[in-house]
């Protein structure tokens, strides 16, 4: 039999709905990290001590660099989207070209940062966590995980920058068209945000 | 042109789109097809599920070693319970049904988003994969489907791989219901309200909340027992300062919505049918829809009853106990109105009814029992042993199962434009349904006697009531063969049906064509008023 016509007169787009699918898929996220900042509240109230202690350990110098570039990486996402409306595709691109860069530095912070513990002896299953204890050993494998789970959703987060530079230099992403964009960026803040706590837990409180 | 206007009234079943064969099934991203690709593959799981069932049954017809050994015994019964649990009653009939059926029913041409839909089945059948080559590399696992710390990475099984799947298959629900949730708040058709929406609509948006809100709880879970097992990050093993109560408490909070999220749509489906073959409006319509959302949110909070001896403080066990009481009470809400339906209607006997009327009858004493063990003092006497088996296949067989056979039933001839062979099906229905009740109601006196689950021996004064289950196990396989049999030939060889509404059905699926062509609709309909207005 030949082939069917396909109707393609009603092609469906829904800006509206594309955001609402945006924000269900982060509150997927905000539950799977709350999980994780409960496991943080149940063990950080069992070992305070070891908690503390471990969170001296941590370079707040890195962790401080990586949030203010984080929080910069989020305005210049905001900006392209701006950018964008205006028609003004260069200026979108750049915008967008300095979030890549500023999370592709955040990832090589983050392996310094896991580079120098890891050489100290603070993994998983290392002796010196043993000789230190359950507490610190809770510690700095909620550090690994959580941090690690949250370079995880920056890595995916440059794929997902690498998709829209690449839509908006095809024009499939212009000033009428931006819903890609918009939820990259939506995506993008919720990763800045989760940091946002991440920080001062890990890092601030002592 | 007039090429068009035949091809507008192909179904969708011949419809030939941009690839043929098979490639035209597993790239499409039509939503019925996309709804018969989960049917069959979960007719393929739910048969091997059903014959590892099978097998513990003939293993418990005696005392001792019958078929199989103990270690043979954990690996069934963990490998039974994943398969169920997680490739065919958490995705079960939203997937199947709510695919094919949600945008028709609410008079759309497709959900909102059609390529993930078909991603969601892609990452099933991934997931499904993953959890499946546990089986051949290293052992079966043997923790049983809830993966309980600190054995799950201390067992020297192979377990790895199904709890990675079971993450996979989670992402797959989680994007199901994302996809349902902006389908029913963006593409209602016009004059479609949310009050005139019809039941399963409702019961598939109070599921989908719960898919998206409980489901991350899973996945994170199962993936830091991942990362326990592969790196010991210590969170949950106790040697290591972790808390494996804690799994427990983080693997409820997911698990006992999920239940929900395995009855609710069911729920919905007998909310559909009843009307239909009672000829009659559905009893409270409003009570109905908001106990479903009554149901899924209490539902969050009860997940401690499953945890009445592992260890809490009597505060916490009240609270989860009362709480447990209280999220009955929309489950009998909908009871009342499902039998106040049926009353004084004009009753149309035909095989979706039976299942349906057969539903009430398991979902109550699944449901009554479930109140048995919601309570503190009887929770300690029974706590894992056969009564929690029996009211648990109670609930998500006799309950989901029967109401996804009703629903089965009841589109069919919609689905695949072909009738099955009524006598046969009722034949199936009631040998199935004898089995069933033979099968599972003695494991309630088994557990009241006091004999455990998940042991693969028992003493001899447990003989008695085993043989008498294990019997209605083996007649229980006959019904349901007798059953998917009848629906697979009558698929090809069936009665030829392209009556729009062979039922007499009021919702907006019956005004289409049968079966359905790709785009649903001509002209999108326009509803003017409530659903089931039979005058």
């Amino acid at each position: 039999m030949e082939k069917h016509e396909e109707h393609t007169s009603h092609v469906h787009r829904d800006d509206e709905g594309d955001k609402l699918g945006m924000w269900l898929f982060i509150f997927t996220e905000l539950l799977l990290f709350g999980m994780l900042f409960l496991m943080y509240a149940v063990y950080r109230y069992k070992n305070p001590v070891a908690f503390q202690l471990g969170g001296e350990e941590l370079d707040v110098f890195i962790g401080t660099f990586n949030t203010v570039i984080l929080l910069i990486s989020s305005a210049t996402v905001a900006m392209s989207i701006t950018a964008i409306q205006r028609g003004n595709k260069k200026q979108a691109l750049i915008l967008l070209g300095i979030t890549l860069f500023i999370a592709v530095l955040f990832l090589v912070n983050k392996y310094f940062e896991w580079g120098a513990k890891i050489e100290y002896g603070f993994y998983p299953g290392s002796n010196l966590l043993h000789e230190l204890g359950h507490g610190t050993t809770l510690f700095f494998g909620l550090y690994y995980v959580m941090s690690g789970i949250h370079a995880l959703h920056i890595l995916i987060g440059i794929g997902l920058f690498i998709y829209v530079v690449h839509q908006i230099r095809r024009e499939k992403i212009h000033s009428t068209d931006y819903v890609w964009l918009e939820n990259t960026g939506l995506y993008w803040h919720l990763v800045d945000l989760i940091w946002i706590f991440l920080f001062p837990l890990f890092y601030l409180i002592h | 042109m007039s090429e068009t206007i035949t091809s507008k009234h192909v179904s969708f079943l011949e419809h030939k789109g941009k690839y043929k064969g098979l490639l035209g099934w597993i790239l499409s991203t039509d939503h019925k097809r996309v709804g018969l690709l989960y049917l069959y593959t979960m007719l393929v799981f739910f048969s091997i599920a059903a014959i590892l069932g099978l097998l513990m049954k003939i293993q418990l017809i005696a005392p001792g070693y019958t078929i199989m050994g103990p270690q043979t015994y954990n690996s069934m019964f963990t490998v039974h319970g994943i398969i169920m649990i997680f490739i065919i009653v958490v995705p079960g009939l939203p997937a199947v049904f709510g695919n094919f059926f949600l945008p028709i029913m609410i008079g759309a041409k497709d959900v909102a988003f059609p390529k993930l839909n078909l991603a969601s089945w892609w990452i099933y059948i991934i997931g499904i994969l993953v959890v499946l080559s546990s089986q051949f590399v290293g052992g079966w696992p043997d923790t049983g489907w809830t993966f309980y710390a600190p054995y799950s990475f201390r067992t020297p099984t192979n377990v790895l791989p199904a709890l990675f799947g079971a993450f996979i298959l989670g992402f797959s629900s989680i994007l199901t219901g994302i996809n349902f949730v902006v389908t029913i708040h963006r593409m209602r058709a016009p004059g479609m309200t949310w009050f005139r929406m019809p039941l399963f609509p409702w019961t598939l948006y109070a599921t989908a909340w719960i898919q998206i809100l409980a489901t991350p709880v899973i996945g994170i879970t199962l993936l830091l027992t991942v990362m326990e097992r592969v790196l010991g990050v210590g969170v949950f093993d106790p040697t290591l300062g972790g808390d494996p109560i804690l799994y427990q408490h983080l693997f409820w909070i997911y698990s006992h919505p999920a239940v929900y999220i395995m009855i609710l749509p069911g729920m919905g489906a007998i909310s559909e049918i009843l009307p239909v073959f009672s000829r009659k409006r559905i009893y409270g319509y409003k009570a109905i829809v908001l106990s479903s959302l009554a149901i899924a949110f209490v539902g969050y909070f009860v997940w401690g009853h499953h945890m009445f001896t592992s260890g809490m403080s009597g505060r916490a066990l009240y609270a989860f106990s009362f709480l447990t009481f209280i999220v009955a009470i929309p489950s009998a809400i909908k009871v009342f109105n499902w039998v106040a339906t049926m009353h004084k209607g004009s009753l149309n006997f035909q095989t979706p009814f039976y299942w349906a009327v057969s539903f009430i009858f398991v979902f109550m004493i699944g449901g009554f029992s479930g109140l048995t063990l919601g309570s503190l003092a009887t929770n300690v006497h029974v706590h894992d042993t056969h009564f929690v088996v029996a009211h648990f296949h109670f609930i998500v067989f006799g309950g989901t199962g029967y109401s996804f056979m009703a629903a089965l039933h009841y589109w069919y001839p919609k689905m695949f434009g072909r009738m099955y062979d009524r006598g046969w099906a009722n034949t199936g229905w009631a040998v199935f349904f004898g089995g069933f009740l033979t099968l599972y109601l003695p494991m309630f006196g088994l557990g009241m006697q006091g004999m455990p689950r998940r042991y693969y021996d028992y003493l001899p004064e447990f003989h008695t009531g085993n043989i008498i289950s294990s019997l209605g196990a083996i007649l229980m396989i006959v019904g349901a063969i007798i059953v998917i049999v009848n629906l697979v030939r009558s698929a090809r060889y069936g009665e030829k049906t392209s009556e729009k509404n062979p039922w007499g059905g009021k919702t907006l699926e019956w005004e289409t064509d049968t079966p359905p062509t790709l785009e649903n609709w001509e002209d999108l309909p326009t509803v003017e008023e409530r659903p089931y207005e039979y005058k």
